[in-house]
């Protein structure tokens, strides 16, 4: 690859700090199922359904659920790796793929560090050059993107003269997923998208690699999407959090008000469902019981209602809006649903 | 931020290894190959046949197109050695036409592999990353292929060719072709799903840088491996066309054909008649070893 610029141009913000840095609207992704012969669609999977959030400059979404709701779905397509069925990502107020922003250039602007640490590095190069991949697709001298794997290096707490030229297969499982960090922040990106980056380590290195996270995050003024199914983490990490279930938000909002009071019943569930350290207060029945509907025939109305304790006959008609809800989160529950029709349903204000 | 951990200075935190000095891919390979005694061995017995039929002009006895009447069909060490395996049905000296008879089989045996290894390689790979319908064209054509047993496959297109080396090693260069493809396609999926190439995707690569730098270092080993076992096969096949008399036409020597010519002598000189199909045996054993072991030295995680 041949040197076309000596630095990659910084990045530059465009809308100023209440401009969110990324937001989505109306993001749907439907997989057709095929079957028979010559593969006629037979069905959709609604992976991901009218999906709307923002993430917000310099804070950490937590994107929380169980597996099957969308998570991961949701990730690669604000990562733009595969095409939405409907629905727009906008970074910084500008359309991801649009005429402001190119694909190639909102790359730059967004990178992922994936689950499985030994899969998402390539076990032919070595340690520098998987880091400095991505700089030289972007222009940089070989050179140059070697020294900046090696500052990164450094940066994620490994020492650049015992690590840059080994391969993945020798190190740990903590020390490859700070590469891949290391990695993810070779392009100087303003958005990173951490999906489960420590749900493969076991706890001492997990907490190790938060910390560095955290870290990071003020040393580089990153955002961060951080998705995990591990609620003490996403407690420990987000500023808000937004919880999914089969494909569509049950709640949005800040931490402190969706641990403290969650809105939707699910929710409630979900953190019902952590173990507790204190034997008094160990549940002997389970929350929620059964598997997650499919999302090929995802249920009527609300999608949670064929699990839900407080389902009425509504609950399978209307489909809940986005709604604020008392403690300053937004829930999509026919209970915080003036009139909704919904027996616990507040009062309209007058 | 509901609890704050005072995070340690990372650098003291990560255990470092005490080695900084680090092997490349190829140099675990030939080290796990070097402790590999099974595989050195049956390697050591394939680089002395090669040298063998590579010379086997300075080191044959006689001419492998001398006829004699006179001395038809003798035995193992006839004339004190003169003929130390003995005679053909045409009195042709047999260590002759076997060091000379190598060249053709091995030629049949590798080549073959060699150009569908390129050709099948190429579309595999391409099939495999490409996906969606340009895979669908690609591996549905080969099942047509994979439809027919190898051997009938391979004695079909020779048949129709007529006989002659290049009509055989064509029928099977089609042969193994398909079969590459399969091996390619599927290494190629599996990679193409993994997170890494993911990643390079999500870093703005386009598909040719990613297919070289990404793709092609994890997949070219498999399928070569893959392709090193098709050589006994290959070698098998090739003889089994001259034997049915689709290869290479008498009195060129050639194992599969000389094990046809020499059949008619198994009750009057059995192990004399034996002998070209030993060479098979012994070729293509020693290349599957091979083959297996490089299979097993080069795989990361073992």
């Amino acid at each position: 690859m041949k040197a076309r610029k000596d630095v990659l141009p910084p990045l530059p913000d465009i809308g100023g700090p209440a401009q969110p840095l990324l937001t989505v609207r109306g993001l749907t992704k439907h997989f057709p199922l095929k079957s028979g012969f010559l593969g006629r669609a037979s069905g959709v999977v609604q992976a991901v359904d009218d999906l709307n959030f923002e993430v917000r400059k310099g804070e950490t979404l937590g994107i929380v659920g169980e597996s099957g709701c969308g998570k991961s779905t949701t990730s690669r397509l604000v990562m733009a790796l595969m095409a939405p069925t409907a629905g727009e990502v906008l970074f910084d107020g500008q359309v991801v793929g649009g005429r402001e922003l190119p694909l190639k250039e909102y790359r730059r602007q967004v990178q992922m560090v994936f689950q499985d640490s030994y899969a998402s590095l390539n076990p032919r190069l070595t340690i520098e050059e998987s880091i400095g991949f991505a700089p030289e697709v972007h222009g940089l001298a070989r050179k140059d993107a070697r020294a900046r794997a090696r500052d990164l290096l450094a940066a994620v707490g490994l020492n650049p003269d015992q690590f840059a030229r080994r391969y993945p297969h020798e190190l740990s499982g903590g020390q490859r997923q700070r590469i891949n960090i290391a990695r993810a922040l070779a392009l100087r990106p303003r958005l990173v998208i951490l999906d489960e980056p420590v749900s493969a380590l076991d706890k001492s290195v997990e907490a190790q690699v938060l910390n560095l996270l955290q870290d990071l995050k003020a040393q580089f003024g990153l955002t961060y999407i951080f998705i995990s199914h591990d609620l003490n983490v996403v407690q420990y990490m987000s500023d808000r959090v937004l919880v999914m279930y089969l494909g569509r938000v049950a709640e949005v909002g800040p931490v402190g008000a969706i641990y403290a009071a969650a809105a939707h019943p699910y929710t409630a569930a979900l953190l019902a469902s952590r173990p507790s350290m204190d034997p008094d207060l160990r549940r002997t029945e389970p929350p929620l019981t059964g598997d997650p509907p499919n999302p090929i025939n995802p249920p009527s109305g609300c999608r949670f209602h064929t699990r839900c304790a407080f389902a009425e006959p509504v609950c399978s008609i209307t489909v809940p809006p986005l709604h604020p809800a008392p403690a300053g989160q937004s829930a999509s529950c026919l209970m915080v649903v003036p009139e909704s029709g919904h027996s616990r349903a507040p009062e309209l204000a007058a | 931020m509901s609890t704050t951990i005072a995070s340690p200075p990372a650098a003291i935190a990560v255990p470092q290894p005490a080695p900084s000095r680090s092997r490349g891919y190829w140099q675990g390979v030939a080290r796990r190959l070097s402790r590999d005694p099974v595989t050195l061995f049956f390697g050591a017995i394939l680089l002395l046949m090669a040298l063998a039929i590579l010379f086997a002009p300075l080191l044959a006895p006689h001419d492998p197109y001398q006829t004699s009447m006179i001395r038809r069909l003798r035995p193992i060490w006839f004339q004190d050695g003169r003929y130390p395996l003995g005679t053909d049905e045409l009195g042709r000296d047999m260590l002759t036409r076997l060091l000379h008879g190598g060249r053709l089989s091995w030629f049949l045996g590798i080549t073959p592999v060699l150009i569908a290894f390129a050709i099948g390689g190429t579309l595999g790979v391409i099939a495999g990353f490409a996906g969606g319908w340009v895979n669908m064209m690609i591996m549905r054509t080969t099942d047509v292929f994979y439809a027919f047993p190898s051997v009938l496959l391979a004695v079909a297109i020779s048949g129709a060719l007529g006989p002659g080396i290049s009509n055989a090693m064509l029928s099977l260069t089609l042969v193994f072709i398909p079969q590459i493809i399969r091996v390619a396609e599927s290494t190629t999926t599996s990679v193409r799903n993994l997170d890494y190439v993911e990643s390079a995707r999500a870093s703005g690569a386009g598909a040719l840088t990613i297919v070289r730098v990404h793709v092609l270092p994890n997949v070219l080993g498999p399928i070569f491996v893959y392709a090193t076992s098709l050589i006994s096969v290959s070698m098998i096949l090739a003889s089994g066309l001259s034997f049915l008399g689709l290869g290479t036409k008498p009195p060129e020597p050639e194992w599969g054909l000389m094990l046809n010519t020499l059949r008619t002598a198994i009750y009057t000189q059995p192990f004399i008649a034996m002998l070209p199909g030993l060479c098979i045996f012994a070729t293509s054993m020693c290349f599957n070893m091979v083959s297996d072991g490089l299979r097993s030295a080069m795989d990361v995680r073992a």
